[in-house]
């Protein structure tokens, strides 16, 4: 029997920050580790957007060598404890397990996740650049979300001396100021950035590529080539009326308020945060999940996701709702909101909803949501937060001269090489792709890291080809 | 993002300069920086009120009013902010309009300056119009006489210049000249009325937000304002905006959100400074 993961207790977890599951013991991952029937055309391996040697790792590990499995992950995956964490192995590897198929396929996620805390408790020995490999060349990498610091790590251990400059004040991108804390724990953010610097990689915060320095200033001050990974940030609004009453939030300011600027302890953290007693969470991806158990934990009294589409329809991981009702969050499907209305102070009091019901399938292949007429009630609310997706953020794109958008405003690459427009500056990642998943992310800031590497081989020796 | 020179303009008010090559080499007028002055410390804005690409310095204005301001403004010569990001905003567009009347209310006389300044570098006649609560709260005035044609202020208590608002003197100056463009900064109340009086005389004014914001680079979308009927983000799409399309009374809400909680802070920050004394 596929073993699970012990969890906080929903009555108890919904009121604090700490992480909600608590990963394998050593017996249950040798237990689930003995599941896995090392097949030898292992469709996990081509679930996975990393290709990791999943067969393999789980073999040493059941051998009771957890370094060895975990440097087999390391081969493919600079970040395991995060992707152990966040990636959603039940639509990739787990998916495509063959136990899966005559019932519960093997926990890979909870066993990755096992390898890489095992490594981080037990000072395992971390990939280094040997030193052999001489100083092949300066590569920039702007952003330092899953894409840059996957492309850094792969980088730099092919010999390339690397910075990897940041906006923010503080390293991680939508790992540190997206995800909250009781689903991925900051120490680790912080260890594995703290790994990337051990390989060599130089850190720059506070440097806002585009305003800051140019790209150009790049290649004039000695850089070879730069990867762009600065993923999708913009937040969406519903573009409703009252959206900017008081007590409005985007989920990118709610969830920075907390994660980042770390609110949840306002006042030792100067950064506050206003919660109501009755939270609405508009939207039903992982980010609407977040946003909804974060503000449970804030003490709100009743929070509700409230959603246009039914619970099929839903885009966050099952296990994330699964843990959202567990906590107490209700549902409102099939529930969109109209018009938000606010008191003479400008405080929002009241969202006006529209039933909806479910007509023919859209060009997203899903049922698209009519509105029932004379259907709107209304739901008093003191907070709302709006977690409906995230577009590119134009700043980086509108300071570069020469760089090729899409249609919808995201770099356009070529998907061979990852290049953009301009020659040797390369993306990846959701300012690529739009926003999707960490693991698709990595997957690209990996591609482009080869990318980059044949591109400066190529470019610094001519006479060889 | 050392502090190498500290002054004490007025009462609660001190201009920093900080040693920002990056940000100097950059720097425009209507550009701003967030800043944390340390660990733990909340993403403040501030107006780029002076720069030198050359030193590599620029210059904040820093009014102590909220707990984190009142500490920045504790800092030393010598001291370092941890954070520093910027130039951050759209730059203002400097042109050759003819004359133009800068009018400034209280701290708003920081981020003017500089567009002032590009004004009359420019060519421009400058005609600055200064108010402030009372005489001792009127900051940078010979920075903006060395670049004024004309210099008027005003004062609510009648300590300098003329006793009551400076949309008053605004008034004066635009009734007896052609004026090609008004440029005002300063508390949501005063722009809001010196955008009425602009408007009487149609002439164009210009005003400079200051949102509540966080990252101040588009991706919390907390700074959001509403312009010409549509949102807008302080932080990436202004803070310069055409002032007959911003609604006014929306920021003045927006504004007041978190005061309970800036209540809370400063009563605690004054608990502890009166226990350490």
């Amino acid at each position: 029997m596929r073993q699970q993961m012990p969890k906080q207790d929903p009555e108890i977890r919904r009121r604090n920050f700490d992480e909600v599951a608590h990963g394998f013991t050593a017996e249950q991952a040798l237990a689930e580790a003995k599941r896995c029937l090392n097949c030898k055309k292992p469709l996990c391996v081509q679930g996975c957007p990393v290709e990791i040697q999943i067969p393999q790792f789980i073999t040493l590990l059941l051998e009771g060598k957890p370094d060895a499995a975990l440097a087999k992950i390391k081969e493919k995956n600079s970040l395991p404890a995060i992707c152990g964490r966040v990636c959603p192995q039940e639509n990739q590897c787990e998916k495509q397990c063959i136990l899966g198929r005559k019932g519960e396929s093997v926990a890979i996620g909870a066993l990755e996740r096992y390898c890489a805390d095992w490594g981080r408790a037990n000072e395992a020995v971390e990939p280094t650049c040997a030193p052999s490999c001489a100083v092949k060349g300066k590569v920039a990498v702007v952003g330092s979300g899953p894409a840059g610091l996957t492309a850094a790590a792969d980088l730099a251990l092919m010999g390339y001396k690397v910075t990897l400059f940041e906006s923010l004040h503080a390293t991680g991108g939508v790992l540190r100021y997206g995800i909250p804390e009781f689903r991925l724990p900051k120490t680790i953010v912080d260890y594995e950035v703290g790994n990337l610097e051990k390989l060599g990689v130089e850190i720059q915060t506070n440097v806002l590529i585009g305003k800051t320095i140019t790209i150009d200033e790049l290649f004039a001050t000695g850089y070879e080539a730069v990867f762009i990974g600065t993923g999708a940030g913009l937040p969406y609004f519903l573009q409703i009326p009252g959206e900017n009453l008081n007590g409005v939030y985007s989920a990118n300011e709610f969830l920075t308020r907390v994660n980042l600027m770390k609110a949840y302890l306002f006042p030792e953290h100067d950064t506050p945060i206003r919660i109501g007693k009755r939270v609405a969470v508009v939207g039903a991806g992982n980010v609407a999940m977040d946003s909804a158990r974060t503000a449970l934990r804030l003490g709100a009294e009743t929070v509700s996701i409230v959603y246009r589409r039914s619970r099929e329809e839903m885009p966050a991981r099952l296990e994330e709702i699964e843990n959202a009702e567990e906590e107490g969050v209700e549902f409102r499907l099939l529930t969109n909101p109209v018009r938000l209305e606010g008191d003479e102070n400008g405080n929002l009091t009241t969202m006006i909803c529209q039933k909806m019901s479910l007509g023919e399938p859209d060009a997203s292949g899903r049922r698209r949501p009519v509105p029932i007429p004379g259907s709107e009630e209304a739901l008093p609310v003191d907070t709302v937060i709006v977690a409906v997706g995230q577009g590119p953020n134009p700043i980086l794109l509108q300071g570069t001269a020469g760089l090729n958008l899409n249609k919808r405003g995201y770099i356009e690459v070529d998907p061979e090489t990852m290049m953009t427009s301009i020659p040797g500056v390369f993306a990846g990642g959701d300012i690529v792709t739009g926003a999707a998943t960490v693991i698709a992310a990595m997957g690209a800031g990996k591609k482009a890291a080869r990318a980059v590497d044949q591109y400066l081989t190529a470019k610094n020796n001519p006479a060889k080809e | 993002m050392k502090i190498i020179d500290k002054k004490q303009l007025a009462p609660e008010i001190m201009q920093f300069l900080v040693e920002a090559p990056l940000i100097a080499k950059k720097a425009q007028p209507g550009h701003f920086i967030i800043l944390r002055h340390r660990e733990n410390g909340e993403r403040i804005p501030l107006t780029i009120a002076d720069f030198d690409r050359e030193k590599g310095t620029i210059t904040l204005v820093c009014q102590g009013i909220g707990k984190s301001t009142r500490e920045i403004n504790q800092m030393q010569v010598g001291d370092s902010f941890i954070d520093l990001l910027g130039p951050l905003g759209k730059a203002y567009p400097i042109k050759k309009l003819g004359t133009v009347v800068c009018v400034a209310g209280g701290l708003g006389v920081a981020p003017l300056y500089p567009k002032a300044k590009a004004l009359y570098e420019a060519g421009n006649k400058v005609i600055s119009l200064i108010g402030a609560q009372r005489k001792e709260m009127l900051i940078m005035t010979e920075e903006m006489a060395a670049i004024s044609a004309e210099m008027h202020f005003s004062t609510d208590d009648g300590s300098f210049g003329h006793h009551g608002f400076i949309t008053e003197p605004l008034r004066a100056v635009l009734a007896r000249e052609k004026v090609d463009e008004v440029v005002a900064v300063g508390p949501v109340p005063m722009m809001a009325s010196a955008v009425k009086v602009a408007q009487e005389f149609n002439v164009p004014v210009v005003v400079s937000l200051n949102a509540l914001m966080i990252d101040g680079t588009g991706m919390c979308g907390g700074c959001r304002v509403t312009v010409g009927g549509e949102t807008k983000f302080c932080c990436v799409d202004g803070p310069t905006f055409d002032g007959a399309t911003v609604d006014f009374q929306e920021i003045l809400m927006r504004q007041r959100y978190y005061r309970d909680q800036e209540e809370e802070a400063i009563h605690r920050c004054k608990l502890e400074e009166a226990e350490q004394q």
